[in-house]
């Protein structure tokens, strides 16, 4: 192992230990604004797995719009509803037992199909300028599901402005 | 180089940590933040495949970036939407705990 594939392994390590942990935080959490900045932690450094997978178009839309605009909209709302539920109800529903099982035998169930599969798997060759191709393959290859998926933003934004308004 | 059972791991941990999240909290909000995680969690794999499997037609080359674009696309429309009604069901039964809305349950 050379020193460059080494470091690579660690800061996929680091940053893959900083998502399940910021994750951890979001779902477990009582006070949900400490909820939303886990949520915030797991997706920065989901983002930088991305770059870790020299997809950096997609870190950056990620960081955009997950870190920027998701994350704020989340913070808004749970200070717009004054939902902390920091008093002595506790945070879960009844059935909160049953989620952590099956979510526990989900998880067992992937990581064998995982680990038991072959995947014929190698990195590929990059070549040119993938964002590049990315602009150009979207508005040419994709350009319907891109067209359709402009549509439904449009719908989704009104929609959320009508419903909202008091 | 990162195996790619690496990365399908970590993807499968966060989607487990987010369904315990969307199944198991009572506040909405809460369960939105599951919704997300798990949409993340799926982003990681469309990458993941992306950089790892060659597909059958190279003219598909790009297609798990574009599919990770649209599900970030989807998972802002889908919080827009779901924190906006949140708020509407905050203002007429002054709750978000998901087991007080349960005015059309049979």
């Amino acid at each position: 192992m050379t020193a460059d594939q080494f470091l690579t392994n660690v800061v996929f390590f680091l940053l893959a230990a900083v998502a399940l942990v910021g994750a951890i935080f979001a779902v477990t959490l009582k006070n949900l604004v400490r909820s939303a900045l886990g949520l915030i932690l797991s997706f920065m450094a989901v983002a930088g797995i991305y770059f870790v997978l020299e997809a950096e178009f997609i870190a950056i839309v990620q960081v955009l719009i997950y870190v920027g605009a998701i994350s704020i909209l989340i913070l808004f709302a749970i200070m717009l509803t004054r939902a902390l539920m920091s008093g002595a109800e506790s945070s879960n529903n009844s059935q909160w037992i049953g989620a952590a099982a099956i979510a526990a035998l989900l998880f067992g169930a992937l990581g064998a199909i995982v680990l038991g599969t072959n995947w014929h798997a190698a990195q590929n060759a990059l070549k040119g300028d993938l964002i590049v191709k990315l602009g150009t393959e979207l508005v040419t290859t994709y350009v319907l599901p891109f067209e359709a998926v402009s549509l439904l933003l449009l719908a989704a934004l009104i929609g959320a402005f009508v419903i909202a308004r008091e | 180089m990162i195996p790619l059972q690496y990365f399908l791991l970590l993807g499968a941990a966060m989607f487990c940590l987010g369904l315990y999240g969307a199944l198991a909290r009572r506040n909405a909000i809460a369960i939105l933040i599951g919704i997300e995680l798990m949409l993340n969690a799926v982003n990681i794999n469309l990458v993941a495949f992306w950089r790892y499997i060659k597909p059958a037609n190279p003219a598909f080359e790009l297609a798990g970036q574009v599919f990770a674009l649209f599900v970030i696309t989807l998972a802002a429309a889908e919080a827009g939407i779901g924190l906006a009604l949140v708020i509407a069901i905050y203002r007429s039964r002054d709750t978000v705990n998901v087991e007080d809305v349960n005015l059309m349950k049979w």
